[in-house]
């Protein structure tokens, strides 16, 4: 992934065998497969009930995934950075509780959604301190804070919920976009998911990204400022959760501690199973996009199904979680050997 | 340095996504909105108490979380009323009980063009939106067991209300003691608000000339923890050596007693009545230290539910205060203030009629 920007330049020549070179990659991208996963989706919701393939199902579909969509854009990043925030659905609950007190405290909306973004900024800060200043492994901090977050969610408001929000901003966050079927928070996610593709696929901070994840070390050693780079991740992360929370609350009017209860693990698969390793240093924002249709997609066939329980929402997604670790490996082995099989064919860069 | 042809193939692909996924959805767009205006008719029209009860009705019913075995119970009546009527009911919960859980389920009912839904709701207001818009589209909401936010159904069926639990404990314990003694209440916490609702009305009850021997010494907390409600029970005897009669308002607290009691030497002695499982009464009804204690049906409140989801879309009833429909086995209800619905007077559950119920 790395070292074909450079190739392209330096033999003009051979141009039109690279762009032929590119098509073959790009069929078997992943992203492909997504997209023929969709299809399939597509076709067997449809299967299950004539009510699949509507605008009825985008809207509530999609509104249903908001929040995880949103934060699975910065989770992305981090985890092409070869690190994991899993604490990101107790940041919305953070959120989704300090709204609710803030605005039980006679604060106005305009003035809560900042102070809530500025406290889901601050946690992310927190994750990303304790994995860059004290070393400690994401994984760990991020279980630790998805506790501690969540814990700090029912501190501050309890076993209560807070449901007068002012009606004009929860109708912001339920309606449909400009008379389509599109939801708000939907074209909210649509501006932020162009706005990471471009961070991320076109700038030299999303390079370093990619830099970091892949190799470290090299990178540490190539001039790259690794802890500062993750830490703004973890920060963006914070942030970005935030952001979900303040939609979940507007959406469904209702600030409470225990809302989006395993959103992270929803969020995970959907960054996982668009193609992002688990290792880092690969994967796309448009993969992750894929991604989440194909999960809303399923979610959607199974509820409208009239005879599969919702419980198999969780099974499909922990299934497709395993999947999409296990796929590229199998992939990645398969490959490896038959090149070793056919050792002489393949050229050198 | 130049911008990589690489890096913009990717943002590239990133609109692409977007674009297709959404023109993908718009192709698919050709059967909605055709029957929307047939349905708002018996919304605005009045109650037609003759009317037919509608052919192969279909509801979903939502429990707040599936796998809860006295949620199951409760749904059970559901099906039974349904299928009773000719029609069909699917259970279809949320897999936790978080606010917002149950909207997804909400949305995909609607889609299905259920005639009814009945929810437990989780949270009162997070899934009023999405039931609005499912009234918008016909269907009709009925709520159970714990009520959404009222402009979001048209009828609430209560299992019981708490001015009926106070007076119908109280009956029950006079009836033990012959109206005559002190009497103790083990309550749960001091602060569960619908536990400090019904002591109050046991209260007032007390006041009434007919139980004027009968005297309320203390309300002891068992916290609904088994083991200190045990030890509160074991305490109640000890200050009060001519206590007659315990009230355990809470599943939790008058299993407790019951099990202290089984063992002391006032077995059979000391009465005590409560709310409580029959499963997890039975063995101390069987072994006479309860002779009596209460509990509304589950299934009856699904079955009554059921019912009433059934009138409302043959427009038998509205939801207005007043109306009156048959609820099958349980005869007929009257719709109360606020569209609510009340099962009735607990049931009492004794040596007699126990097996028949599991739950």
């Amino acid at each position: 992934m790395q070292a074909e920007t450079a190739t392209s330049e330096s033999a003009p020549a051979a141009a039109s065998h690279v762009a032929g070179r590119d098509w073959r990659r790009l069929l078997g991208r992943w992203e492909v497969l997504l997209v023929g996963l969709l299809v399939v989706t597509a076709i067997a919701g449809q299967a299950i009930s004539p009510e699949f393939l509507t605008a009825d199902s985008f809207t509530t579909g999609s509104l249903d995934l908001s929040e995880i969509a949103l934060m699975a854009l910065p989770l992305a990043m981090v985890i092409v950075a070869a690190e994991i925030d899993l604490s990101v659905a107790s940041v919305l609950a953070l959120s989704s509780a300090l709204m609710a007190y803030l605005w039980n405290h006679g604060q106005p909306v305009e003035t809560v959604i900042p102070i809530c973004l500025a406290a889901g900024a601050l946690c992310g800060a927190f994750n990303g301190l304790l994995v860059t200043r004290l070393g400690l492994p994401s994984l760990a901090v991020t279980i630790g804070t998805l506790a501690l977050f969540r814990g700090l969610a029912f501190v501050v408001i309890g076993d209560e919920s807070v449901t007068d929000f002012p009606v004009t901003w929860t109708d912001r966050a339920f309606g449909n976009f400009a008379g389509t079927f599109v939801p708000n928070t939907i074209a909210l996610f649509a501006v932020l998911a162009v706005a990471f593709a471009v961070l991320l696929h076109a700038t030299p901070f999303g390079r370093s990204v990619f830099a970091i994840g892949a190799n470290e070390e090299a990178a540490y050693f190539s001039g790259l400022r690794v802890k500062r780079i993750k830490l703004i991740l973890f920060t963006l992360s914070g942030t970005i959760a935030a952001l979900a929370g303040v939609v979940i609350t507007l959406r469904n009017s209702t600030g409470a501690a225990n809302v989006g209860q395993g959103f992270e693990l929803t969020a995970v698969t959907a960054v996982l199973l668009g193609g992002v390793s688990i290792f880092g240093g690969r994967g796309t924002i448009a993969g992750v996009i894929l991604a989440l249709f194909l999960l809303g997609g399923i979610q959607k066939g199974i509820l409208l199904s009239e005879s599969i329980s919702s419980y198999w929402i969780q099974i499909v997604t922990g299934a497709l979680l395993v999947g999409s670790v296990l796929g590229p490996n199998v992939a990645r082995r398969v490959a490896d050997a038959r090149r070793r099989l056919r050792p002489i064919q393949e050229e050198g860069p | 340095m130049k911008f990589p042809r690489q890096h913009a193939l990717r943002v590239l692909l990133t609109a692409l996504a977007l674009v297709a996924a959404l023109a993908f959805v718009a192709c698919g767009e050709t059967n909605d909105d055709s029957d929307d205006s047939s349905s708002a008719q018996s919304q605005e029209g009045a109650a037609n108490p003759d009317a037919a009860i509608k052919k192969g009705i279909k509801t979903v019913s939502i429990p707040k979380q599936l796998g809860n075995p006295y949620e199951e119970f409760e749904h059970s009546g559901i099906d039974e009323a349904l299928e009773e009527l000719g029609g069909s009911n699917r259970i279809n919960g949320p897999t936790d009980a978080g606010a917002s859980t149950q909207i997804p389920i909400i949305n995909a009912a609607v889609q299905q063009k259920v005639d009814a839904i009945i929810i437990a709701g989780n949270d009162p207001n997070a899934v009023a939106p999405a039931l609005k818009q499912a009234a918008q589209r016909g269907v009709k909401v009925v709520g159970m067991d714990s009520d959404v936010a009222p402009d979001a159904r048209s009828v609430f069926v209560n299992q019981v209300t708490t001015q009926l639990v106070g007076q119908n404990q109280v009956e029950s314990i006079a009836r033990q003691i012959d109206n005559k003694g002190e009497i103790a209440i083990l309550s749960a916490t001091a602060n569960a608000t619908n536990q400090n609702a019904w002591i109050k009305v046991m209260k007032e009850e007390l006041k009434k000339p007919k139980y004027k021997d009968i005297k309320l010494v203390k309300v002891a907390y068992g916290d609904d923890d088994d083991q200190k409600s045990f030890q509160e029970t074991q305490g109640l005897l000890q200050a009060y050596p001519n206590l007659k009669g315990i009230i355990s308002p809470t599943t939790v607290g008058v299993a407790a007693a019951a099990r202290y009691l089984s063992t002391s030497p006032q077995k059979g002695k000391i009465k005590l009545t409560g709310l409580g499982f029959p499963n997890q009464m039975r063995k101390f009804v069987k072994d006479g230290t309860v002779e009596e204690f209460q509990l509304w049906v589950p299934k009856d409140v699904g079955y009554l539910a059921g019912q009433a989801a059934a009138a409302l879309v043959s427009g038998r009833i509205t939801g207005k205060e007043g109306e009156k429909f048959e609820a099958g086995r349980l005869g007929e209800y009257t719709i109360g203030a606020n569209g609510e619905i009340v099962l009735g007077p607990l049931t009492t559950f004794n040596k007699d009629n126990i097996d028949e119920f599991d739950f």
